[in-house]
């Protein structure tokens, strides 16, 4: 809520820089859209086109020049993927470590968040020799591993800041009627954590389709996904400006319009915890 | 035989001997109390019994069978904790058939049993509510009513009103006396007030550092402490307890054996104020309390010792006026020089009709 101020010049300031910055933030993505709908003439025009006739070739072209359908299908497939797995594996661990805390507990969880800092360059060369030794450059697998391993300290850190929030109590009583391990997950555990569950799986979704990293490294023809279809459009023929942002345009929809619907989650996600 | 019985219960944490050598046994149906100074390890024997700890070394046997290898959700226990620890998520009645659908039981049995904990506890109009639509009393009961629900062979209360205001306290306390009486279940409960120690308990058990002091009836307690500790632990305000060295007059005058480094122990109502000059004592007041239908009267004596004592009168003493002490001297307790108790003072006359 915007504070009351005495002078509503200092408001209306604070207005206009919240608006200011807000369309700056905005501006390469609505530039981005705008320009998927020009021609390349009226793309590259100087000065920039605010006005135009919109054209929907660039789309089609982007269609028939190389399959969007597979790579939208392996972008969608990886990333659900790695995410289930991802949860799968982060969930008991951040039942382990929110429930029975030891004297270490504190040190994995920061060494966990530590392999973040790492620029992802730095373990390309390993990476790409175990794949390509396992026969795994471009396929699904491959991915799907790497991005699991990538978001797993996130997901962790975030289901434990989700989990330590429950008395261990309930668990306790959950214990004391009866209930086995499984019992105390499914009944109690889960229905009082599918709000971080959410957030999480949904951060985790939208880190793991906008990864470009990996998949331009590790991926071509087959496997490759939406990050590795827009980057086939700087190529040395030239830049294609509205081939380019067709392509980016139809890259980053779904998981916009996705994102959109489910904003609330995320924003949950990625606050939570952060004010007691 | 025991129905609840404590072989040698240990438990350390880390290096740390939380509970030492614990032996206890507790009959069916009886209302047992762990009372004792925060951290004295009742908590700990509590969870111990529940499963929620293991125990270290020590057998824990119930109605003839060893529990101490198995899981809490086997023991047939049921606890009400402290917080509550009501399910969040579930309607006052999902919390109170929980175990039972856990077990599988009959969804019409489980009805009627939850219908009728519910009359019990005055929570029929509840049912459909969650936790956070409760008051601190109503959630209370709520916890209770899931441990009548299983009806399990022993109930465990650890500090169950502790989070309770004095009022509430005071109602939910009558409460769960009536409880026991209408259910006769045998009963165990944890709590570092005295009172509720006093007034729920069968028997008493007194924990210091993780062993037991003393266990019996709170009226032997009282009467009868083992040891100075359980003498000054049972009775508010606390025994006055003196050296028998600050003391040596009237230790010699009226002809009781103390050690020369022993102590003596008189309870507050045991000692009476009479005009300056007379009397065993004289002292000066340093605090009179009126609480309604009792005075406490802080005195410190001539020889520097401070008492309290206690009387049904109103009192005009004001602070630093002189009067005069009369000791029941047969009411006194003697202890040795490490506490233990040598002599017990008489015991309290009753009044029937």
């Amino acid at each position: 809520m915007a504070q009351r101020s005495k002078y509503p010049m200092t408001l209306l300031l604070r207005s206009a820089l919240a608006w200011a910055v807000a369309l700056l933030l905005f501006f390469p993505l609505g530039w981005l859209v705008l320009t998927a709908f020009k021609s390349e003439l009226q793309a590259i025009a100087v000065p920039p086109l605010l006005l135009f006739r919109p054209t929907l070739e660039n789309f089609s072209i982007v269609q028939e020049r190389s399959d969007y359908l597979l790579y939208a299908q392996n972008s969608l497939i990886t990333s659900a993927v790695s995410t289930l797995l991802g949860l799968a594996l982060a969930f008991p661990a951040a039942y382990a470590m929110a429930f029975f805390r030891v004297r270490y507990t504190k040190n994995i969880l920061m060494w966990m968040l530590s392999t973040k800092m790492m620029p992802a360059v730095g373990a390309l060369v390993p990476v790409y020799v175990m794949a390509q030794s396992s026969g795994l450059l471009d396929s699904r697998t491959a991915l799907v591993i790497v991005f699991t391993l990538s978001n797993l300290p996130i997901m962790v850190w975030m289901l434990f800041s989700y989990l330590k929030e429950i008395p261990h109590e309930i668990l306790e009583a959950a214990r004391m009627d009866g209930a086995t391990l499984w019992q105390e997950f499914r009944r109690v555990l889960l229905p009082l954590t599918l709000g971080g569950l959410a957030s999480t799986g949904l951060l985790c979704l939208v880190l793991s389709w906008n990864e470009a990293f990996w998949s331009l490294n590790l991926s071509a023809a087959k496997a490759g996904t939406l990050a590795t279809l827009i980057a086939s459009y700087s190529s040395p023929e030239g830049l294609f400006w509205s081939k380019l942002s067709a392509a980016s345009f139809m890259a980053i929809a779904p998981i916009v319009v996705f994102g959109w619907f489910c904003q609330k989650q995320l924003v949950q996600g990625l606050t939570f915890g952060a004010v007691k | 035989m025991a129905y609840l019985e404590l072989k040698n219960i240990e438990k350390t944490f880390g290096n740390v001997r939380v509970i030492r050598g614990v032996d206890l046994q507790i009959r069916q149906g009886e209302f047992i109390v762990f009372v004792g100074p925060s951290g004295c390890g009742k908590s700990t024997l509590l969870r111990l019994i529940a499963g929620l700890e293991e125990t270290t070394a020590g057998t824990l046997l119930l109605d003839g069978r060893d529990i101490t290898e198995l899981p809490s959700s086997q023991r047939d226990l049921a606890m009400v904790f402290q917080s509550y620890a009501l399910y969040p998520h579930m309607s006052v009645f999902e919390n109170m058939s929980f175990a039972l659908k856990l077990a599988k039981v009959d969804p019409a049995i489980i009805a009627q049993k939850v219908q009728r904990a519910a009359q019990i506890l005055n929570l029929t109009s509840y049912l459909e509510r969650t936790p956070k639509e409760l008051s601190g009393g109503q959630r209370q009961r709520v916890a209770i009513g899931r441990a009548i629900v299983r009806a399990p062979k022993v109930f465990l209360f650890d500090e169950p009103l502790s989070n309770l205001d004095a009022a509430l306290r005071g109602q939910t306390r009558i409460e769960i006396a009536k409880l026991h009486r209408d259910l006769g279940a045998t009963t165990i409960y944890v709590t570092h007030d005295q009172v509720e120690a006093m007034t729920l308990a069968d028997r008493v058990v007194v924990l210091r550092d993780g062993k037991i002091e003393q266990v019996g009836t709170p009226l032997e307690l009282y009467d009868r402490p083992a040891n100075q500790f359980v003498a000054q632990f049972i009775g508010t305000p606390q025994m006055n307890v003196l050296a028998a060295s600050a003391l040596q007059s009237l230790v010699q005058g009226c002809g009781i054996a103390v050690e020369p480094d022993g102590y003596l122990g008189l309870r507050p109502e045991d000692i009476a104020l009479c005009a300056p000059g007379q009397g065993q004592l004289g002292a000066r007041v340093d605090l009179v309390e009126a609480l309604g239908a009792e005075t406490l009267i802080y005195v410190t004596t001539d020889n520097g010792v401070a008492m309290v004592a206690r009387q049904n009168e109103r009192s005009h003493l004001g602070v630093g006026m002189a009067t005069g002490l009369v000791l029941d001297v047969d009411a006194a307790h003697v202890f040795d020089a490490q506490g233990r108790v040598t002599r017990s003072g008489k015991a309290r006359a009753s009044k029937g009709h």
